[in-house]
């Protein structure tokens, strides 16, 4: 039989879920119309006066050649992110399962960056690769790569991708051990004993098994690129040099606040949600489909 | 009797927090951080000390953009503080919210406040970037700086070269540094400020029409001119012959310069300070910028950068009091002539900088002056005032992209600088249709 909780009063259910559609009206909603609303108009900083310009914040966008490529930077930079993130991750935690001594420290080590925050995280890169003082770019200098990601844009792109995997390798690392140790061994050892090499099983079967954490990862993280970088560029890059990592939310940010140029920085948030939200649709509709739970 | 002396002791400590709770407040957000911070703390605990009626709250609110954004959001909130410092290129956003009411022009507060206020007691070359169309001042000027080329003497003395006047001179330098074992000979920071608004000023060029934006909203941008593209094609040249070295956007390659990399750097003179703790391996010093003997035969004059302190509307009027009278007590010949000596700001009075050469400080600190020679050198022309441009954070964004293209390689100097007059264009048409 179903165990179901039944309320006496028709009133009471709709009670306790009111605190969290408050919260999600006042926090999501309300934003979410504001933004779109203001997309719609030409305001000046103060908020003195606002005239209806109906598409003309859109149109702007879509023929400003820097802001699509922020989109093509964006692409190339949330999956970068991803991919080295989640790979690195996959590694560590696959050698990490197999350590028998001193297993706890090992893992509490590889966790630590997660308790960075992304500006900093940005910072302790930066630092180590600025051409002047930076001792990675040292070593770079000294094996004959010209490193200046002042001026090299692939270069700065390159420094912001590793800062932000850096910092998100200890979150994937987390979930991926956990999936490790939830896989039955009785199917591994079936496996070795059927002459599978250790190659093998892990394409057999660890990783088919682990779909459902590396699916969730695969959100999480692209949601993490686009989204939770914005303080390790404006930390480090600028967006710079020329518009090289400039991504998306950056600008939303770089329009509004440095410009004060609200619609438009409207506008870029709307672009923005409903990038995500097609983003959403797509990966539960098609990707998931793919996945073993 | 120890009785008594405990209470009126108690009495007299109850009727001075009484006194304290009674006096005016006044928020004061600022962008002053580290040594410079500290020293604004200094001066609102100074001013505090010496005042029964008012209280200056002094707060670091992040660099000038964050500090701008975050005054500007709180007004729209309704909870702006009194007093924003708001850095020189974000003057025509304040001043087009003055004309809607957002501001209190600094003349009229002093007015209102029955304060003698001299005008003419300041720098015209200072002053000039803050005056309406009809002289009266919107804004007190609290620091100002003005870009000049900082050198390392010990690196000229060993390459046996002279200090550079012109940019050939310049070119001929970095190219004997370089043979003589200097990385990076030549670098700058802030690049629109110091290599194209100052290049433009220092040669007597406008930057835009309509005064460089003073005269009006519908100003277009000229920097695509052959003196300005011809002066980014000289540095984007040396950089290929590795005799520039581009180090970032503001003052990143500060550390060029202090490691001894670079020997000459074009930056701001508020360096001073800093350099005079930092810089221990060798001796150095700043000189005025060099002139393009191409485009003048003599230099005009500097213009200045750093910020200014803008009032917002919006409080009562004993605080607006209390405001007057921490304007009046900062623009005092101490305070400036210890701001000036200590940070290498320029002096903004002239009483301030009378009384640094009384104090002998330029005997002392040889250089220190150079700044505000530059900017005294000749009376300000409608290209050396300064610039008045809408949108103008966002559009010196776009030059530091146009010119960073030019420093990859990915342009040729023409290329860029017609599409930052384009781009920039763009946005001063925006900010004219929000602000009319």
């Amino acid at each position: 039989m179903q165990k179901r909780v039944v309320f006496r009063s028709r009133l009471l259910p709709y009670l306790l879920v009111a605190p969290q559609i408050a919260v999600t009206v006042v926090f999501f909603f309300w934003p979410s119309y504001q933004a779109l609303e203001s997309s719609f108009f030409l305001e000046d900083a103060f908020g003195f006066s606002r005239q209806w310009v109906g598409l003309l914040n859109y149109t702007e966008l879509f023929d400003d050649p820097g802001y699509l490529r922020s989109f093509r930077t964006t692409l190339i930079f949330g999956l970068s992110v991803a991919f080295l993130a989640m790979s690195l991750a996959l590694a560590l935690a696959v050698a990490a399962n197999r350590v028998v001594r001193a297993a706890t420290s090992y893992r509490t080590l590889l966790i630590w960056p997660y308790a960075v925050a992304p500006a900093l995280a940005g910072v302790i890169w930066y630092f180590l690769m600025n051409p002047s003082l930076g001792i990675v770019a040292y070593w770079l200098q000294n094996a004959g790569v010209d490193w200046n990601h002042y001026v090299n844009g692939d270069q700065a792109l390159l420094l912001v991708i590793v800062a932000a995997a850096w910092k998100q390798i200890s979150y994937n690392f987390l979930f991926f051990l956990a999936g490790l140790q939830s896989i039955p061994r009785s199917l591994i050892e079936a496996a070795a004993i059927d002459r599978a090499t250790p190659f093998q099983r892990f394409w057999t079967i660890t990783f088919p098994l682990l779909t459902p954490t590396t699916f969730f990862l695969l959100v999480v993280n692209l949601v993490y690129a686009f989204f939770d970088t914005f303080a390790l560029i404006h930390a480090t890059t600028e967006g710079g040099p020329v518009d090289a990592t400039s991504i998306l939310v950056f600008r939303v940010y770089s329009t509004g606040f440095v410009g004060q140029d609200y619609g438009s920085s409207a506008a870029q948030s709307v672009i923005l949600m409903a990038l995500v939200i097609a983003m959403t649709i797509v990966q539960f509709r098609y990707v998931e489909r793919k996945v073993v739970y | 009797m120890k009785t008594t002396s405990i209470l009126t002791l108690a009495a007299t400590a109850l009727t001075a927090t009484g006194a304290a709770a009674e006096k005016a407040e006044v928020d004061f957000w600022h962008a002053m951080g580290g040594q410079l911070g500290e020293m604004v703390d200094k001066f609102a605990a100074d001013y505090n000390a010496g005042s029964e009626t008012c209280q200056v709250n002094a707060v670091y609110k992040g660099n000038y953009t964050e500090n701008m954004t975050a005054a500007i959001a709180a007004f729209r909130a309704g909870e702006q503080p009194h007093v924003v410092q708001v850095f020189e290129v974000g003057t025509a956003t304040m001043m087009a919210a003055g004309d809607k009411g957002a501001i209190y022009p600094v003349y009229q507060l002093m007015e209102d406040a029955g304060i003698n206020f001299d005008q003419s007691a300041y720098l015209p070359a200072v002053i000039s970037y803050y005056t309406d169309t009809e002289d009266r001042l919107l804004s007190l000027p609290f620091n100002s700086s003005t870009p000049v080329l900082w050198y390392n003497k010990t690196a000229l003395d060993e390459a046996g070269v002279e200090v550079p006047t012109t940019w050939d001179e310049v070119e001929e330098a970095a190219r004997k540094l370089k043979e003589n074992g200097v990385a990076k000979p030549f670098s700058f920071g802030w690049q629109s400020w110091t290599q194209i608004e100052n290049y433009s000023a220092w040669h007597n060029i406008e930057l835009g029409s309509q005064q460089n934006g003073f005269a009006g909203l519908d100003t277009e941008f000229t920097f695509n001119n052959d003196a300005v593209v011809g002066h980014i094609q000289r540095i984007a040249d040396m950089g290929k012959e590795g005799l520039f070295a581009y180090g970032g956007r503001r003052g990143d390659s500060r550390a060029q310069f202090v490691n001894g990399e670079t020997a000459l750097w074009i930056n701001s003179s508020a360096y001073y300070g800093g350099f005079k703790n930092d810089i221990k391996d060798f001796e150095f010093s700043q000189t005025m910028l060099p002139l393009d003997t191409e485009v003048a035969d003599a230099p005009q004059n500097g213009i200045i950068g750093g910020a200014t302190l803008w009032v917002l509307q919006g409080h009562e009027q004993p605080e607006y009091a209390c405001v007057a009278d921490f304007f009046q007590f900062l623009s005092q010949p101490d305070t400036q002539a210890f701001w000036h000596q200590e940070t290498g700001y320029v002096p903004i009075t002239t009483a301030a900088y009378e009384l640094s050469k009384e104090q002998g400080f330029y005997e002392t600190d040889p250089g220190t002056d150079t700044a505000i020679q530059q900017l005294s050198l000749n009376a300000p022309t409608p290209a050396s005032k300064g610039v008045r441009f809408g949108n103008f954070v966002q559009i010196r964004d776009i030059i530091n992209e146009e010119l960073e293209a030019v420093w990859s390689g990915q342009k040729d100097a023409r290329e860029a600088m017609d599409a930052a007059v384009e781009r920039g264009n763009a946005l001063l048409r925006k900010f004219q249709a929000a602000n009319s």
